[in-house]
């Protein structure tokens, strides 16, 4: 754990708490068994806002705390423990930092507040095929009188369902596969022409499906320049790996507690398992594994906090990604196998940090993506 | 590669060939082969008329004696058979029908069984009429199965079982159940169980559908509540269970050694093919995404080296079908195999890899990502991984044995 301030080391308590007291894994599996279609915890989003964590990363003129992305990335991490299923990802950290890094003044101001009190939603709508790649975007923004008109699909968007505005990305000149002639809108999801639907995926999270067929937004919703969307999108998708980074590690710990308790606790042949060293040494690098994992999510916060430069940015982020995606993976898969049968089961947790594993792992890059991605930022 | 060489065997082939083609119904012609069979009326009575029609030929266990619903025939002609079903777009629905039956309870019967017992209870199997489950596992005797605890109690002409088994594969549709249970509680844990035959159409037997991860599942668990086994139906000789059950799990990794995978086969694209449709390719064709373009490529070889060995096995073993430790290797491999294929097909395939339900995904999507998820089972039923290199190390390499403790 990286060295933390009085407040920080508060907050990252309060959370931990909070998730353990509070919302154990059988109110996410609850949730599954609903079927609902946002697939959010409704009283626990709203105990979020209220505790202030959607205020983290935004200035306190417009009603945030302004504490950084480490902080933030504390918070992530006692939800991704328990599988806490919210929009706080996708709405106080992508959403906030896309305001905060392309929005104008008057932009923060109307949206912001709401970002802090739960009224607004956001949620990046980025992909339109099944893998990330945001070079590829599509999606056409056509001016037209003082505004645009926006055509295309997004796919796979996170909490699409409970978003009440889209910040998305389309071209508004260039071929996809040019990162020129990208820009980013502010789209409400109530816009008329705006199509979504949900998605079950093996996580049984929020995703759905955009279809903007004709959808007319004014000037006032662009963000940033227009054309020029692509350095501001890159650095906003390095926040949001960062940020998952951090939720994938408390993720992969809590089902690394869960192994371990497990190898302390089942007997077999008349004694517990992990007195098995094929077994015992498999965890004992799954830790050491853990130890590397969670410098690099703390690195990658911290370069934010620093104001690092871009580059230095996404490097961080994409060893961030791929290394605690990596061993997101190998906790994930070993969680089932240490368990034997009993894993196997509905009845019983771990398939839950499986799927939750894989989903994760696949959003905004997957290890494949952020290792190619290290070796061009590192000019090779 | 043809196993069929020589004169005799071309014969043999010809004559299987041109029974294949009078016989075959043609409605069955690439129907998958789902336990739960055809729901669609037409279908299950053609699968009906399949399955009697193979059974008179002796073919749903074609290497067993004919007096015992068998063919009498070496396991070169079985393959034939097997091969010759294959490719006129059918398969062998007896194997699938009686559970456990041809694959496991029939070739332990051969063994251990009375004269008595192989007459009661083969031909049912090789007709594929009675589906048979086993009895095995307990919630506190996975891959420790020697402490298991479920007892057997003698009661002059049968045993009254009491316990609870769990993974009882098809329990729910089952006639008839093989169960490894404690009938000498005071000897040390492999020398007290024994192997007993008894029908699940009773009062003292009751199973549950177990759900897992990858959603419903063929599995049970099984609860003997004073089930009643006859004492003519023990199997083997009493208090020698565990040997019993040896072979039968030796029988059970022999059917599991080779690496099916989803979209494993000669039907389906290859995973390159689906790679490159997924994930993109260059102008000259190489997978767009190299990192994922180096992996497939050690997955692909490790595939190959595994139907390598599978082949060299069998042809070094001369048609010998005897199992042996070499299973624990093969089974190890194949699953190897199967698992990294699962995880790579999902990975490729982006979030289209992990659809659950819906109309969003298409049906082999959502078959993929099921496969996946009842896959990571691979490596733990059957004797788990860590159970099979235990094999490995003790019975090929002669090292200590570390897991025995009383």
């Amino acid at each position: 754990m990286a060295a933390l301030t009085e407040e920080q080391t508060l907050i990252r308590d309060q959370a931990e708490a909070w998730v353990r007291d509070e919302y154990p894994v059988t109110k996410f599996r609850a949730m599954r068994d609903s079927k609902a279609n946002a697939a959010i915890m409704a009283d626990a989003w709203q105990g979020m806002v209220e505790m202030g964590w959607t205020g983290i990363l935004v200035p306190e003129a417009h009603g945030g705390s302004d504490l950084g992305y480490l902080t933030f990335g504390l918070v992530l991490e006692a939800l991704g423990k328990n599988l806490t299923a919210s929009p706080l990802l996708a709405s106080a950290l992508v959403g906030a930092s896309a305001l905060r890094l392309a929005g104008s003044e008057a932009q923060q101001a109307a949206v912001l507040p709401g970002v802090v009190d739960g009224s607004i939603i956001l949620t990046l709508a980025v992909d339109e095929g099944a893998r990330h790649n945001p070079a590829q975007i599509a999606c056409a923004a056509k001016a037209e009188g003082e505004g645009f008109v926006l055509t295309g699909e997004k796919r796979f968007v996170l909490e699409g369902m409970s978003a009440t505005h889209f910040i998305v990305p389309a071209r508004t000149s260039g071929a996809p596969g040019e990162e020129a002639g990208l820009t980013l809108f502010l789209v409400s999801a109530d816009s008329a022409g705006l199509g979504r639907k949900a998605l079950s995926l093996v996580d049984s999270r929020g995703y759905a499906d955009l279809t903007l067929s004709g959808v007319t937004v004014g000037a006032d919703a662009v963000l940033g320049t227009v054309g020029d969307a692509y350095p501001v999108l890159d650095a906003l998708l390095d926040r949001a790996r960062a940020g998952l980074a951090a939720e994938m590690m408390g993720t992969a710990r809590q089902a690394f507690t869960m192994l371990v308790d497990y190898l302390k606790t089942r007997e077999q042949f008349g004694r517990v398992i992990g007195s098995f060293q094929a077994l015992g040494h498999r965890a004992a690098q799954m830790f050491t594994d853990q130890q590397l994992a969670q410098s690099c999510a703390e690195a990658a916060l911290a370069s934010l906090d620093n104001d690092a430069p871009a580059s230095t940015v996404a490097e961080m982020a994409s060893l961030a990604k791929a290394r605690v995606g990596d061993h997101l993976h190998l906790v994930s898969r070993e969680l089932i196998q240490m368990h034997g049968g009993i894993g196997m089961t509905d009845e019983y947790d771990a398939g839950f940090y499986l799927k939750r594993a894989r989903a994760l792992e696949a959003t905004y890059g997957n290890q494949a993506f952020h290792r190619e991605r290290y070796a061009t930022l590192l000019g090779y | 590669m043809s196993t069929a060489t020589g004169a005799a065997n071309d014969a043999f082939r010809e004559s299987v060939r041109s029974w294949v083609e009078a016989n075959f119904p043609q409605e069955l012609k690439d129907q998958p082969a789902s336990m739960e069979g055809a729901s669609d009326g037409d279908l299950a009575q053609a699968l009906d008329r399949w399955r009697d029609a193979l059974a008179g030929q002796g073919w749903g266990a074609p290497t067993w004696p004919k007096a015992y619903g068998g063919a009498g025939l070496s396991p070169a002609e079985a393959r034939v058979i097997s091969q010759e079903i294959g490719r006129a777009g059918g398969y062998n629905p007896i194997p699938l029908m009686a559970g456990m039956g041809v694959t496991m309870v029939g070739p332990t019967l051969l063994e251990y069984g009375t004269d008595e017992q192989k007459a009661k209870h083969l031909p049912g199997i090789a007709s594929g009429k009675i589906r048979w489950c086993l009895g095995l596992s307990e919630p506190n005797a996975g891959s420790d199965l020697a402490g298991l605890a479920t007892k057997a109690e003698d009661k002059g002409d049968h045993f009254a079982l009491n316990g609870q088994k769990i993974w009882t594969s098809g329990a729910d549709v089952s006639q008839w159940c093989g169960a490894l249970v404690r009938t000498e509680p005071q000897a040390p844990k492999r020398d007290g169980l024994s192997f007993v035959l008894l029908p699940m159409d009773q009062d003292g037997v009751e199973t549950r559908p177990i759900k897992l991860i990858s959603g419903a599942s063929p599995f049970c668990e099984t609860y003997f509540n004073d089930a009643r086994a006859e004492k003519s139906d023990l199997l083997g000789p009493l208090n020698k269970g565990w040997s019993v059950v040896k072979r039968l799990l030796q029988h059970e990794r022999a059917s599991q050694t080779s690496a099916r995978g989803p979209g494993a086969g000669g039907k389906s694209e290859s995973l390159q093919a689906l790679a490159k449709r997924y994930a993109g390719e260059t102008a000259d064709g190489k997978l767009e995404d190299a990192d994922l373009r180096a992996r497939l490529t050690r997955h692909l070889m490790d595939a190959e080296a595994h139907r390598l060995t599978a082949e060299r096995i069998t042809a070094e073993a001369k048609g010998n079908a005897e199992v042996s430790a070499a299973a624990s290797i093969m089974k190890n491999s194949a699953t190897n195999v199967s698992q990294a294929r699962s995880e790579l097909m999902i990975e490729l395939m982006g979030y289209r890899g992990l659809g659950w339900e819906g109309d969003s995904f298409r049906p082999q999507e959502i078959d993929t990502v099921r496969e996946w998820l009842w896959g990571k089972a691979i490596s733990i039923y059957g004797g788990s991984a860590e159970v099979q290199n235990n094999i490995i190390s003790k019975n090929i390499l002669g090292l200590p044995e570390t897991t025995q403790k009383g």
